[in-house]
């Protein structure tokens, strides 16, 4: 167009401002990061708790079911017996209070026991054989990613029933059984064959005579440790993991420990013990501690059940003597380092049975004299693959030196079933499981993860306060009699709701924000979404980092330029 | 936030929602219109603005509620400022509607005209927005905006107050807060920074004008501008919209904090965001988590001086006691016990329901 055909004073033809490509002036730019929720981190048993409360949100339960069992198999035992980790290291404990994760999994994993949900087994087997001795959870954890992993795999036990403590040392108020079988009942259908009531007396004859390449102990800690207490003859002691089994498995029906039952102790098993003996029809249930509440290995919500249960704790306390329906108990006092000393003060105490749950010991005879095996402290040394001195067996769970908990021993059996198929596979990985393995390989967003997001890099400001959703409670006195679930699940909505309170830490929850306060349309939104929901368009972002700060969820980091 | 919203601006999710952009879990029509890929990106890349510029952002907020409420029916008639020039530097322009630039101070009067020609040839339907800085609008525009306020002309005019003329070097303008510095403003003497005693309450103003519809908003709350312009789109006659944009340069902040800034302004209560009808504030937004000036003060530069080389308590003391007066004024901390009930069962509607 010549100017004589412009109007009056004008000399140019109209253009866009998109012809000026100001990324050029950027020094730094913005880039979608994927970061390790502090749950994810915490959980024992490896899940990526984030990611499959993402799929929860929506009411994808399926999914989200599917994501916690690519780490592990009993979301529905987790979600009754974890002390839960993820929701102590859960950042929106520090806007309200932390997301009910534990609910959340439970309601996943009774979801699919109702719908029926199953796991694939895998196509091809890798013809490798691999014995588990033990079918506790650490046993049956890494039976069940073996069998995923194509092995075939035989495990063993000695008790008549599959579970562990889980059967024989979690009572059933606490473990519905007909929820463990459901869950093992998975495993068994993944191919795993169970050899039950099969006692394994030495490990090697047991690997040679059944011709496996690899084994993994998983035995527990299935003795009760019995401290010496001087006693009369008449006088009924007994300890409490003996007590859970009897409870569970006795042929002599249940236990009769009479009207009143002092329990030695200040653990979790301590606390099972006393709310057993109420439930066998004891009128008093005594703990007897030596330390201060603060000081109490049980997990509080334990505590709290048991005192609203009508348990006495004697605090201070330690028992000097047992003597037939009478005990007598010292009064402690702690010195500065928090040790109980004896004040020399005793008093006497009506106890017609007194149940130790002074802790629990390894039984290890079955590789007495192994050849590479160490043994320190009653526990098997491994290394990070979980691993033995010994080429081709692992340990892991109880056995070796960790917190003895369900979810523990669950992710040690993850962590052996990768060792293990590292090992046959030949792939040296001194290192062990790594931050990869955490990381879910369905989640948005590239896997390995970088590191943990802390609070202070979320922008809390744009999740809104929200009540915590409890978990309605039975009443005490209904739950003292019986052996009736103690905590009840959530239904569908407040399951839903509960998720929804995620706050999605260091990972992009799709809520446009970036999308929205970018001053210069610098951000695209993915249709259908790629590694990530938005990408940027660099020839016109100016890189000034709103999108970063705006971010609710420390999912954009912002980068220097190379300039 | 306000008493019956039908847009959404009530609707909380627990994990994003009410302030967020968008929220996968939400049907589209609940998400705000910058969620939508197609938002009509008013003004769109390329435009010279500063990184983190406030205003480039405020008006794509505006501009493009107001399209999405008018089916994309919109003129613009825009004062000499910032906003023009970052935006069309002749032959380029950034602007994806009808938009012409008027003088520094006529744009009420460029937008009355645009109205009355429309009004002329039979055109119903379109409409018209006039739009300017502080400037152009709290100091040079005044007589022109007043007259079409006067008049009733069918315009919504937003003002987008970035508390200086910044585009010709940052020089107090009747919306500069008090003892902030500027070019002609400098951080000395007794009372350092701009003056007190002076300016201007430009939203009250209009408001004074009895005109159907007044509304303060900032950048730091997008679903609560965007509903406020779908409200304005619907009612004819004369309306104006005041708008908080943060401005890096003056106001001496990182670009980064651009909306951070804006919702300090409204938590500290320094800037009341509120609503009005011919005459008469209808709805105040409650301040959420109340903090002191100091937070807001502390992050700007134009008010370094009031941090070092000595600390000047007086002044920041002052500062706070006119965040308190609009607290007090405006009833920005008060909560209907009502509207809480209601809004919380709506809330576990939307939670549990969906």
């Amino acid at each position: 167009m010549s100017s004589a055909d412009k109007p009056f004073a004008i000399t140019l033809d109209v253009g866009s401002s998109l012809a000026n490509h100001t990324g050029s002036w950027r020094t730094e730019r913005p880039v979608y990061v994927r970061k390790t929720a502090p749950c994810g981190g915490a959980c024992p048993a490896g899940e990526d708790v984030q990611q499959w409360l993402y799929d929860a949100e929506e009411g994808g339960y399926e999914a989200a079911w599917r994501k916690i069992m690519e780490r592990n198999p009993f979301p529905s035992v987790c979600g009754r017996v974890c002390y839960h980790p993820c929701e102590t290291a859960c950042n929106r404990a520090q806007l309200d209070e932390a997301v009910g994760i534990n609910s959340v999994e439970r309601f996943l994993g009774d979801q699919a026991i109702a719908e029926g949900w199953t796991i694939e087994p895998p196509r091809e087997l890798t013809g490798k054989r691999i014995l588990v001795v033990g079918a506790g959870p650490a046993g049956l954890s890494a039976a069940y990613h073996l069998a995923l992993l194509g092995h075939t795999v035989s495990v063993r036990d000695a008790a008549p029933a599959a579970g562990g403590m889980l059967r024989y040392g979690i009572p059933k108020y606490r473990l519905p059984r007909d929820v463990l079988d459901a869950e093992i009942g998975r495993i068994r259908d993944l191919g795993v064959s169970f050899e039950l009531s099969h006692n394994v007396p030495d490990v090697v004859a047991e690997k040679h005579s059944g011709d496996f390449d690899a084994v993994f102990l998983a035995v527990g800690a299935r003795l009760g440790s019995r401290t010496y207490i001087p006693a009369g003859s008449a006088a009924r002691v007994i300890d409490a993991i003996s007590l859970l089994r009897d409870v569970e498995a006795g042929s002599a029906g249940p236990p009769q420990l009479g009207r009143r039952v002092a329990v030695y102790g200040g653990g979790n098993t301590a606390m099972d013990a006393a709310r057993t003996a109420k439930r066998l029809g004891a009128d008093d249930s005594v703990v007897i501690y030596r330390r201060t509440r603060d000081r109490m290995p049980a997990h509080e919500s334990e505590l709290m059940e048991a005192l609203q249960e009508g348990i006495t704790v004697k605090w201070l306390s330690t028992i000097t003597r047992a003597d037939s329906g009478r005990l007598t108990v010292e009064k402690m006092v702690l010195d500065e380092d928090g040790r109980p000393q004896g004040t020399g003060e005793f008093e006497e105490l009506d106890a017609d049975t007194l149940v130790l749950a002074t802790g629990q010991q390894t039984d290890l005879s079955l590789v007495d004299g192994v050849d590479g095996i160490t043994v320190e402290d009653t526990c098997v040394t491994v290394d990070a693959n979980l691993m033995t001195g010994r080429e081709g067996i692992f340990a892991g769970g109880d056995v070796t030196p960790t917190e003895r908990t369900a979810t523990v021993a669950i992710g040690h059996g993850r962590r052996a079933a990768l060792g293990i198929d590292r090992w046959l596979r030949g792939i040296v990985a001194p290192g062990g499981a790594t931050v990869s393995d955490s990381a879910s390989e369905t989640g948005i967003g590239p896997a390995p993860m970088s590191e943990e997001v802390q609070f202070p890099a979320l922008n809390s400001w744009y999740y809104s306060d929200a009540p915590h959703a409890v978990r309605p409670q039975l009443e005490a006195a209904r739950r003292a009699s019986t052996f009736d679930e103690v905590v009840q699940g959530l239904d569908e909505s407040t399951a839903l709701f509960e998720a929804r309170r995620c706050m999605s830490c260091g990972n992009c929850l799709a809520c446009d924000n970036c999308y929205g306060v970018c001053p210069d349309n610098a951000v695209i939104k993915l249709d259908p979404p790629g590694a990530y929901a938005y990408a940027f368009d660099l020839d016109f972002c100016k890189g000034c980092g709103l999108c970063a700060q705006e971010c609710p969820c420390g999912a954009i980091e912002m980068q220097p330029e190379q300039i | 936030m306000t008493p019956a919203d039908p847009t959404g601006t009530r609707l909380k999710f627990f994990q994003t929602g009410s302030f967020a952009a968008g929220n996968r879990l939400l049907d589209a029509e609940q998400r705000s219109v910058q969620a939508s890929p197609e938002r009509a990106n008013a003004i769109t890349c390329g435009h010279r603005a500063c990184q983190g510029c406030g205003e480039a952002l405020g008006a794509r907020y505006a501009l493009d509620a107001a399209m999405r409420a008018t089916g994309g029916d919109l003129i613009a008639a825009n004062a000499t400022g910032c906003l023009e020039v970052f935006s069309t530097p002749y032959p380029e322009s950034s602007w994806q509607l009808p938009w012409i630039h008027s003088l520094f101070g006529n744009a009420p009067a460029v937008a009355t005209g645009v109205a009355a020609a429309l009004r002329a040839k039979g055109n119903t339907h379109t409409r018209v927005v006039g739009q300017g800085g502080d400037g152009g609008t709290v100091d040079i525009g005044m007589a022109c905006l007043s007259g079409m306020f006067e008049r009733g002309d069918d315009v919504l005019y937003i003002c987008y107050d970035n508390e200086a003329y910044m585009n010709t070097g940052v020089q107090r303008s009747g919306a500069t807060p008090e003892a902030a510095r500027t070019s002609t403003t400098q951080a000395v003497g007794e009372e350092p920074g701009a003056p007190w005693g002076q300016g201007k309450n430009a939203a009250l103003i209009a408001l004074a004008h009895e005109i159907p519809y007044v509304a303060t908003a900032t950048i730091g709350d997008l679903r609560d501008l965007e509903r406020k312009v779908q409200s304005a789109m619907e009612i004819r006659g004369a309306r104006y919209i005041h708008l908080l944009v943060t401005c890096p340069l003056g106001w001496g902040s990182p670009s980064s904090d651009s909306i951070k800034l804006a919702r300090l302004a409204t938590e500290t209560g320094l800037f009341p965001v509120w609503e009005g009808e011919r005459g008469d504030i209808v709805s105040v937004s409650k301040i959420r988590r109340l903090q002191p000036v100091e937070e807001y003060l502390k992050l700007q530069t134009r008010f370094r001086h009031l941090f070092s080389p000595t600390r000047r308590d007086d002044v920041i003391a002052r500062i706070q006691a006119k965040a308190d007066r609009n607290i007090e004024r405006f009833g920005l901390l008060e909560v209907d016990s009502e509207e809480l009930e209601h809004s919380e069962e709506q809330e576990l509607r939307l939670e549990g329901g969906s």
